[in-house]
């Protein structure tokens, strides 16, 4: 009875899923309600989650209840810590979540809203959620081993040293980006300005109370800086409307990016942790309770979506970034459907707190399905917009035009209808000068944001508000991402220099620190300064080199789930991991590709270098060439690195397979636990 | 009747609880209790900048995704 129950249950989850797929999927011509968005997601989850998930478990990883893990055998109540799995999953999402998951697919709603959410549902359930749990449970039976580690011990040396450079790498690229979105964000715009500094007082005042009136309350003063920056917030648009106070706050692009150059340097040099550890912790609080305020939001109200299934930008001529549905749509969605990224955390932190093997499956698969879920919510709040105010706001000035009446005109053009007047009631009512040209996903973002909150939460009056609530909530987590990721690449820096000098290696030693700060802060600051002076707004080229790199750190740690599959004589079940890996090649390499040699200058570095050598020479002629051939010359050297890890890697599959290779496995021997035994008293 | 009210009113406490538990690891307050009971100090200014010190090592080289 109970099971009849069970599977007519399933049966009804199924169905209601297919329903709403194919109406996601099918409907055409008249807007769409974000209902539809949500069911589809939530009832290919529930599956997923119920079915595929349990198949790799129990087929592939054999997950062991009765197998000790590094928590329990390794507690030393630091790193290694037996945890509650539900605070393991809270922690896990907490370091997985970021702005990617919520820039990405915005950019890519330029080609409407089917493609990004297909992309987002099947590459999570299939790729991104599998490559999470199987790095995680392959972590937990090496001892909390790092990918790179993982990747030296099963693949060889090379698979670890790639692994190892494409991390640096993406590092890099990633800053660059996330800094350049921050900059695109903040540009001319007081307020947002005004209220991003005052989190360093707010932060200041946190590190002071925390140190000094109550020790380690880190929770009850995240509220109250909270309650600060949202007052910071409010007293932003008096700054914006006083003449003398705007202009004191009103800065270009090329002044904020050498202002968060400065940050970087100092957030990783300094001995900051009364500002900087504050700061984590607020972004943190504000991220948590933004994400849940906006999946409360889009399921209470619901709102309609006007952007439509597919846009004419299919074809490769979008505004947003250049290039086809494929592969660029899968390579602009990284966090959300499959980040290598989220490899680094599934063998970093996690591994050593999981307290059961069966808990991996929970932890790693679960935390990457409410990933994708953030993007799907990213995905419904840049498509509540009127397709042209979402075009207006994501163009750049070097396709749609500098003047508001010529942009209009340009978008308009296209088949999406935008006025002057109608952007600029916009921008006044979010209490911004313009809202043109404002590339980088994140001001599109927010006014997504703000649209859905203010026809509930205040009307319109409100808006502006909400508005500046959502610029402040990505561009305080970015920044954390700034100086967090500037110091995790100054050990990684350091750890390598210490073999050439071992001095160097000294992670206190102040020269060394010195040095590898401003190395690593002068590579992202590179990309930096690279899209704020790129005429065609620099995400362009940057946002999908940086999914390129990131997409390529998913295929090494792929190649390492395969490699331990078949090594674990399961075969017959590597398509789980290989299925993805194929098309993950296959997506990064004809992206690689076209981003290298396409013969459009606005999807190929050789092409528009090309056509910069012809035009008539300006100033930044020589260092727009440059830039596009470094672009081109860096996804190479990307693309060839991971040639070889594959290359290494099915040499090892086809040895293991042929039985002329030795199958040697890495993990951790067996150590039965004591944990079930106290659970059955 | 009275059973399923404290049913529900034991699984909502239970559920508060892992959330507050869970809120607790990510914000560090239950890493610093941790720490104190380590090292047997009492909560002061001196023993949270210690466990700052002592975290800060391990802490900056988690990378955070984006």
């Amino acid at each position: 009875m109970h099971k009849t129950l069970g599977i007519l249950a399933w049966a009804t989850v199924a169905l209601l899923g297919a329903v709403a797929v194919a109406a996601v999927a099918l409907h055409r011509g008249e807007p769409i309600n974000a209902l539809w968005l949500v069911t589809a997601a939530s009832c290919c989850y529930a599956l997923a989650y119920r079915f595929y998930s349990k198949f790799i478990a129990a087929k592939i990883l054999a997950l062991d209840g009765l197998r000790a893990t590094p928590a329990e055998r390794l507690e030393n109540g630091r790193d290694f810590l037996v945890t509650n799995k539900w605070v393991v999953f809270g922690h896990h999402f907490a370091a997985i979540a970021g702005p990617g998951p919520l820039v990405g697919p915005v950019l890519a709603a330029q080609f409407g809203y089917l493609p990004g959410t297909m992309w987002v549902l099947a590459g999570a359930v299939f790729a991104g959620c599998v490559q999470d749990f199987v790095i995680l449970l392959f972590s937990v039976r090496r001892d909390g081993k790092s990918l790179t580690e993982m990747a030296k011990d099963e693949i060889g040396p090379i698979g670890g040293s790639v692994a190892y450079l494409a991390v640096i790498a993406i590092l890099t690229i990633l800053l660059g980006v996330v800094a350049l979105i921050v900059v695109n964000a903040l540009k001319s715009s007081p307020w947002a300005t005004f209220t991003i500094a005052m989190t360093m007082p707010v932060a200041l005042l946190m590190g002071v109370y925390l140190r000094r009136i109550r020790p380690g309350k880190v929770l009850e003063v995240s509220a109250l800086g909270f309650v600060l920056v949202l007052t910071a917030i409010w007293g932003g648009q008096y700054v914006s409307q006083s003449p003398a106070l705007a202009r004191v706050f009103t800065f270009s692009a090329p002044t904020l990016a050498i202002l968060i150059m400065v940050y970087g340097f100092a957030a990783s040099a300094l001995p900051v942790w009364l500002l900087l550890a504050p700061r984590d912790y607020l972004s943190t609080f504000v991220k948590l309770g933004t994400i849940g305020l906006l999946a409360v939001g889009i399921v209470v109200l619901h709102p309609t979506l006007h952007m439509p299934a597919l846009t004419r930008f299919v074809d490769g001529t979008g505004p947003v970034f250049a290039g086809k549905i494929f592969p660029f749509a899968f390579i602009t969605i990284a966090c959300g459907a499959i980040s290598g990224f989220h490899a680094l955390i599934s063998s970093g932190t996690t591994p050593k707190l999981i307290a059961r093997e069966t808990e991996a499956r929970m932890v790693g698969y679960g935390a990457m399905m409410c990933e994708s879920a953030v993007a799907i919510m990213a995905i419904i709040a840049a498509c509540v917009m009127e397709p042209g105010v979402y075009f207006a706001i994501n163009s750049p000035a070097g396709i749609v035009g500098q003047a508001p009446a010529t942009a209009a005109t340009t978008i308009s053009a296209w088949g999406f209808p935008v006025t002057a007047p109608q952007m600029q009631a916009l921008a006044h009512a979010v209490g911004e000068q313009t809202l043109y040209n404002r590339t980088g996903g994140a001001p599109a973002f927010a006014v997504g944001m703000a649209h859905i909150f203010s026809h509930s939460l205040g009307g319109e009056t409100l808006m502006a508000l909400w508005y500046h609530f959502a610029i402040m909530f990505e561009a305080l987590f970015i920044l954390t991402i700034l100086d967090a990721g500037t110091r995790v690449a100054r050990f990684m820096v350091q750890d390598a220099l210490g073999h050439v000098y071992k001095p160097l290696g000294r992670t206190s030693w102040y020269p060394s620190i010195l040095v590898t700060s401003a190395l690593i802060v002068a590579m992202w600051g590179y990309f930096l300064w690279q899209g704020v002076k790129d005429p065609l707004g620099g995400i362009n080229s940057l946002w999908p080199l940086f999914g390129i790199s990131n997409q390529l750190l998913a295929t090494v740690a792929l190649c390492v789930a395969t490699t331990v599959i078949i090594k674990l004589h399961r075969a017959r079940y590597a398509a789980v991991t290989l299925a993805p890996l194929a098309w993950l090649v296959a997506v990064t390499f004809t992206a690689s590709w076209q981003k290298i040699f396409d013969a459009s200058p606005r999807v190929g570095f050789l092409a528009q270098a090309r056509v910069l050598e012809a035009a008539p020479a300006t100033a930044s002629t020589t260092r727009l060439i440059f830039n596009n051939r470094l672009d081109a010359a860096v996804t190479g050297v990307l693309v060839a690195m991971v040639t070889l890890v594959l290359f290494e890697s099915v040499r090892q599959w086809l040895g293991i397979l042929r039985g002329t290779k030795e199958v040697r496995l890495k993990e951790s021997p067996f150590v039965r636990t004591r944990l079930a035994m106290e659970e059955q008293g | 009747m009275n059973r399923v009210r404290k049913a529900v009113c034991n699984s909502t406490a239970n559920w508060f609880g892992t959330v507050l538990a869970a809120l607790r690891e990510i914000f560090d307050e239950a890493p610093y209790a941790r720490f104190l009971n380590r090292t047997g100090m009492e909560s002061s200014s001196k023993a949270y900048a210690a466990f700052r010190r002592e975290f800060e090592e391990a802490k900056v080289r988690r990378p955070k995704c984006c």
